[in-house]
């Protein structure tokens, strides 16, 4: 019974990883399976800054940027290539490579919160603007036209590995990514659980204590850094074939500012939340648009008003503590 | 040289509107360290108010320089009073709920007003250096934004009242300890910054017109622009949207629009890197 209790947030999240893989694509209709593919992308760039941000303590309002970039890197690569094999290893890797980049800048030079979500955000606005700008027939890598603001339609889908004829949609392209999902997920708790989790956490407590203790801050958070980052990567990789296309919508202000707010809906600090806050404010936008009850910006936003003024924590730490106070109570009762 | 003149005019009306569009904000996240994201929008409600109240007829100053800063004002008070306050300078709370707040005034002003644009032409018409002509709006704009940052720091720098609010933003703690209602103050100023956003917005309304979604394009240079300038916001917003007003509209000169947005943001990385805690951080830093 104590085992239960104490594994209660894994068995939890083994259960509904279960349900997604397995039951849902046979139950589910292809138009829900489809939009709920989307859902789960986007939880994969929701868990990348969860972790750089509730764990690493890495305020990045550009997680787009890794994202957009992946998203990029994939369907130029992939329109010039045809399998889709090595576009998205490059989906991964050139993200990776720039968080890379951009981390040895920032961390090394010790810029602080603020000015750090600052200039994360400038360097997505940078692509925004760049992208933006690369509309005409003289810009285009290899067959890929960029498109400027039209951005790049007619992305070919994954395909298994050497086999261009087989590709990966609908109720495939739903399997493998919520899979992706599950298997990220459960990396990320894995690595929390080591020794490194642990100084990864320590650095974001206390990052002065940590350096004390002799733990080599600066790597520590450019590692986290890049694994986020690799992470936003697949996940734009995934968002590119998904709907075959990609515009510099991606590196937006009200994107970026999107991910940061699945994140602080589903609670700070917690993986999960950033599942369950980007499915939930995402299905609740989509439904939104599809009644036409009220504009979804208004109905959004007093709802985010609302929320922090009520429940500040978010839904997971808000839901656990009520559990934890309903047990307490239970316990009590004579 | 008439050329020159023209180049150096548009110079200047770049520094002049960014330093305009962030000068609210200076007081907002600079003073307060209120991170408000709805400061775009507050832009926005202020070009609304002027278009809208001089469209219905009013006296075209009397709705730019008295309609639209009361009324977003009067938006920030409520703003302030029923959610900010109640947040205690938690600053995950701050974003989320002013962003919240930005996209709540976008979609009341898609439902009240619909997502097309409305403007009214600038007055006083244009005027001609050889075979330039420039709007002579473009010298207003110039001397609005000299006019409200200078008397803003006449204010701090000399009155009571500056002096009050400068040592509650300091030191609220000593200040509240001495007499001071800092809460009434905080209140006072997060609403002097709403009325200058408010200010803005009608100001630059006739140049850039207004719609719904126009607070976008303001929001993230208003917040490089105060982060810049570092620790004394007034002083160190000035000097920063003049420095990257300059920038963007040079490098604008030099090739395309686009390449003047990429060279603000670059040259504002670029800036954080050298100077970690922005232009006041190190320099000036006796200044406001």
């Amino acid at each position: 019974m104590n085992w239960v209790r104490e594994r209660a947030g894994l068995l939890a999240a083994v259960a509904v990883g279960g349900t997604l893989i397995v039951v849902v694509p046979v139950v589910a209709e292809i138009f829900a399976l489809f939009e709920l593919t989307l859902f789960l992308v986007l939880a994969i760039l929701a868990l990348s800054l969860a972790w750089v941000w509730g764990f690493g303590g890495i305020l990045c309002f550009g997680q787009s940027v890794f994202f957009g970039l992946g998203g990029y890197t994939y369907a130029i690569a992939v329109i010039n290539m045809g399998d889709s094999t090595v576009p998205l290893m490059l989906g991964i890797l050139l993200p990776a490579l720039l968080a890379g980049i951009l981390g040895y800048f920032l961390f090394w030079q010790r810029i602080s919160d603020v000015y750090l979500a600052v200039i994360t955000l400038a360097v997505s606005l940078i692509f925004y603007y760049l992208t933006g700008a690369s509309a005409g027939s003289e810009y285009r890598i290899g067959n890929a036209l960029l498109g400027g603001y039209n951005g790049i339609p007619s992305v070919p889908p994954i395909n298994v590995p050497g086999l261009p004829e087989h590709q990966v949609v609908y109720g495939d392209l739903y399997v493998l990514t919520a899979v992706m999902l599950a298997v990220i997920y459960g990396g990320l708790r894995g690595l929390l659980a080591t020794d490194f989790g642990r100084v990864v956490v320590a650095v974001r407590e206390n990052e002065e204590r940590a350096q004390l203790l002799g733990y080599d801050v600066r790597t520590t958070k450019l590692t986290v850094f890049v694994i986020g980052g690799a992470i936003a990567g697949l996940s734009g990789v995934l968002f590119a074939a998904w709907g075959s296309y990609v515009s510099p919508n991606v590196f937006s202000m009200t994107f970026t500012a999107q991910i940061i707010v699945w994140v602080l809906v589903g609670g700070l600090g917690t993986l999960s939340g950033a599942v369950v806050g980007c499915v939930l404010v995402q299905a609740a936008m989509t439904w939104l648009g599809e009644a036409k009850l009220a504009d979804t910006n208004l109905v959004l936003g007093a709802a985010f008003v609302v929320l922090v003024l009520f429940a500040r924590r978010g839904l997971v730490p808000g839901t656990r503590s009520l559990l934890a106070d309903l047990r307490g109570r239970v316990r009590s009762a004579p | 040289m008439d050329h020159a003149l023209v180049v150096g005019l548009h110079l200047l009306h770049a520094m002049a509107s960014l330093a305009l569009v962030s000068v609210g904000l200076a007081v907002i996240f600079g003073m307060l360290r209120v991170i408000n994201f709805a400061h775009g929008e507050f832009l926005m409600v202020g070009g609304y108010a002027f278009v809208l109240s001089a469209g219905a007829g009013l006296n075209l100053w009397v709705a730019m320089l008295v309609v639209a800063p009361a009324a977003v004002g009067a938006l920030g008070f409520l703003v302030e009073r029923f959610v900010i306050r109640h947040l205690h300078g938690d600053i995950i709370a701050t974003i989320l709920a002013t962003w919240g707040l930005s996209l709540f005034l976008i979609g009341l002003a898609a439902t009240v007003l619909g997502y097309h644009q409305q403007g009214v032409a600038p007055p006083f018409g244009t005027v001609q250096f050889g075979s330039y002509s420039i709007g002579i709006y473009t010298f207003f704009v110039m001397i609005v934004a000299i006019v409200t940052i200078v008397s803003l720091f006449v204010w701090l720098r000399w009155s009571r009242s500056g002096l009050l609010v400068r040592g509650a933003m300091q030191d609220p703690e000593l200040a509240a300890a001495l007499g001071a209602d800092t809460r009434r103050l905080r209140t006072a100023m997060f609403v002097l910054g709403s009325a200058l956003s408010g200010l803005a917005g009608a100001v630059l309304a006739p140049l850039a017109g207004v719609l719904p979604e126009i607070g976008a394009t303001y929001v993230v240079k208003a917040f490089i622009t105060v982060i810049s300038g570092g620790a004394t916001a007034l002083t160190g917003t000035t000097l920063a949207a003049a420095l990257f007003g300059f920038t963007s509209q040079a490098a604008a000169f030099l090739s395309r629009p686009v390449v003047g947005e990429v060279a603000l943001l670059i040259v504002a990385i670029v800036l954080l890197r050298l100077l970690p805690t922005g232009i006041t951080g190190r320099y000036f830093r006796k200044a406001l």
